[in-house]
């Protein structure tokens, strides 16, 4: 069974976000970047399909050089190869563009299931996953806590919770799966896995090696604009509830939530 | 030249999701500064007669797509006959929920359609005769404002419980038109076979209007109980921050955060939570935020509009008391 996982480098979660001065970016200076969390997801998922099934993993990235230090922690993990697509052209994309590209080094591989995690947790969109299984022709299977491939590797059934109920969805392979929390626990890399995936082969390809026009890209093609970033909205200072024991604290709340809140 | 606002309708066993109304209600805004007609689009099948109050709310016509394998929702389905719909009718605008199944179905859509979109927005307004959504992203620790460029229909999806729903009109009507599609198929891959309904009837966190949510100053799962009460008495439900999720205390679904569920309730209140960036940026758009914590220090309360520095175990009991006397 062969694999593939796409993988985002992302801000780790406690970055704290500063808008650059053009106004439509974030300064980049200090920012830890990790591996996107919900992509962890789909790397573990991959290595325990291919541990039941057999097969190769392959790991795909897409963005600056520095990308290449998530793709050799989905190595040390375990997976088998890592592809990095990395042109200067692919600055700003957007998620249609991004798609394109990443179907684009796809198209020609073998595959039985593509991985994504539901959305990476910087721009927050969720939709790679999907509009690579559009480009590509293949089915989706979105938000997904529980896999389950066939023993023929044929099909896989999934689980996908929506609002107060959880949906058992049934595809043929092959298919691609985006990872929702809960899918699993990923495994930590170890030593010996560290020191095995600086051997791993790591391919480096840009656009020009897909055959891609550089004009379908990057911040010029973009058909969703970012015009500014701003900060969140401030809230009003707030009110501390004063009283000498819960009890009177409490009343003085629930009073409040009446009725200046007017929300019980 | 693209014209009108569409809003797809979200129905989940016959019946229609809060969302939709929410959509429709912030598609007759838009339409209105538009000065066009919208349109709202059901899929399903017989549901027909759940579309009679959509025009209270603010839809001009409303357009059904009615078939056995539209029901329940699958992305394949979805995207075949919408796709065919847009592509036949041009509309300016195109909306929906930005609930699980408008996640599922936004990006499949916009792909298929090869349009720009914009996910879980929290305000939408209409600029020289465009669409402009503002969206929280790093998880609400910024927001961007953006806008769509050679790209029709303008697409977006909604964050739920945002936009406000109009007090229906029952002197309005809408007009309600049977739409003409193909169906291909052989496009139909995945398909549902079966549905695990969650027994104890407890509201999605996204949908709720009130949370009462626990973290580590729970000190263990057996507490929950007291929020349990609060929260049963407020019609509302019971979230969980990482730390609590991560002890095994509450179960992934609880989980309020930047790698949990996105919530704007209209009354959240936060139990010896300490207020982790990436809780915060989860509940960041409620609209009444209470903090319950021992520590007058802890980052919870520089968001919070009404603050109690004291023992949960303590407060929330007596809290549950004082509410009763307002319900």
């Amino acid at each position: 069974m062969n694999i593939i996982v796409c993988l985002k480098q992302v801000p780790d979660t406690e970055t704290q976000i500063k808008i650059a001065p053009d106004g439509i970016s974030i300064v980049t200076d200090d920012v830890k970047w990790v591996m996107n969390p919900y992509d962890e997801f789909g790397v573990e998922e991959a290595l325990r399909l291919k541990e039941k099934f057999g097969g190769e993993v392959t790991v795909v990235g897409l963005g600056p050089k520095r990308v290449t230090e998530s793709i050799r922690t989905a190595l040390a993990m375990g997976a088998d190869k890592g592809i990095l697509l990395s042109d200067d052209a692919l600055q700003g994309s957007d998620f249609l563009a991004t798609a394109k590209a990443l179907a684009a080094v796809i198209k020609d591989m073998e595959y039985d299931v593509i991985f994504t995690g539901q959305r990476g947790i910087d721009e927050d969109m969720g939709v790679v996953g999907a509009s690579v299984a559009e480009l590509l022709g293949i089915p989706q299977l979105s938000l997904i806590q529980k896999v389950e491939v066939a023993e023929d590797g044929k099909s896989v059934k999934v689980h996908r919770p929506v609002e107060g109920q959880t949906l058992v969805l049934e595809s043929s392979l092959p298919a691609l799966i985006t990872a929702q929390k809960g899918l699993n626990e990923p495994r930590y890399a170890s030593l010996p896995g560290i020191m095995k995936a600086k051997k791993k082969p790591l391919e480096e390809k840009t656009l020009a090696d897909l055959g891609m026009d550089p004009s379908q890209v990057g911040q010029d093609a973009r058909k969703q604009k970012i015009i500014g970033l701003s900060s969140p909205p401030e809230r009003a200072a707030g009110k501390v509830i004063e009283g000498e024991t819960p009890q009177e604290k409490a009343a003085a709340l629930a009073k409040l939530l009446h009725e200046e809140a007017k929300v019980i | 030249m693209a014209q009108g606002v569409w809003v797809i309708a979200e129905e989940r066993d016959g019946e229609i999701r809060k969302i939709t109304y929410e959509m429709i209600s912030e598609g007759r805004r838009l339409a209105d500064a538009l000065g066009q007609e919208l349109t709202t689009i059901l899929l399903g099948s017989n549901i027909k007669e759940k579309a009679a109050d959509f025009g209270q709310y603010g839809a001009d016509k409303v357009l059904v797509a009615d078939d056995p394998r539209l029901d329940p929702y699958t992305t394949d389905a979805y995207v075949s006959v919408i796709s065919e719909l847009v592509k036949a009718n041009e509309p300016a605008v195109l909306l929906m929920g930005a609930s699980v199944q408008g996640k599922d179905l936004s990006g499949r859509l916009s792909a298929s359609l090869d349009v720009g979109m914009a996910q879980d927005c929290t305000a939408f307004e209409i600029k020289d005769g465009n669409l402009v959504a503002t969206r929280p992203i790093y998880a609400g620790k910024a927001y961007a404002t953006v806008t769509f460029e050679n790209s029709w229909p303008q697409m977006a999806t909604a964050r739920p419980n945002v936009m406000p729903v109009n007090e229906p009109d029952a002197a309005k009507s809408a007009e309600v038109i049977d739409a003409s599609f193909s169906f291909d198929d052989g496009a139909l891959k995945t398909k549902v076979v079966d549905i695990i309904r969650d027994a104890s009837g407890k509201i999605d966190l996204t949908e709720a209007e009130r949370i009462v949510s626990g973290g580590r100053g729970m000190k263990g799962p057996e507490n929950y109980e007291i929020l349990e009460k609060l929260a049963a008495l407020l019609g509302g439900t019971v979230g969980a921050s990482r730390a609590a999720v991560d002890a095994g205390w509450r179960p992934q679904t609880d989980q309020v955060g930047q790698t949990g569920k996105v919530v704007s309730p209209n009354l959240y209140i936060a139990c010896g939570i300490s207020g982790a960036i990436q809780h915060l940026a989860g509940m960041g758009t409620s609209k009444v935020i209470v903090a319950i914590n021992k520590d007058p220090d802890a980052p919870i309360f520089q968001k919070a509009d009404y603050g109690v520095v004291g023992d949960l175990f303590d407060v929330v009991p007596a809290l549950t008391e004082e509410v009763k006397k307002y319900l």
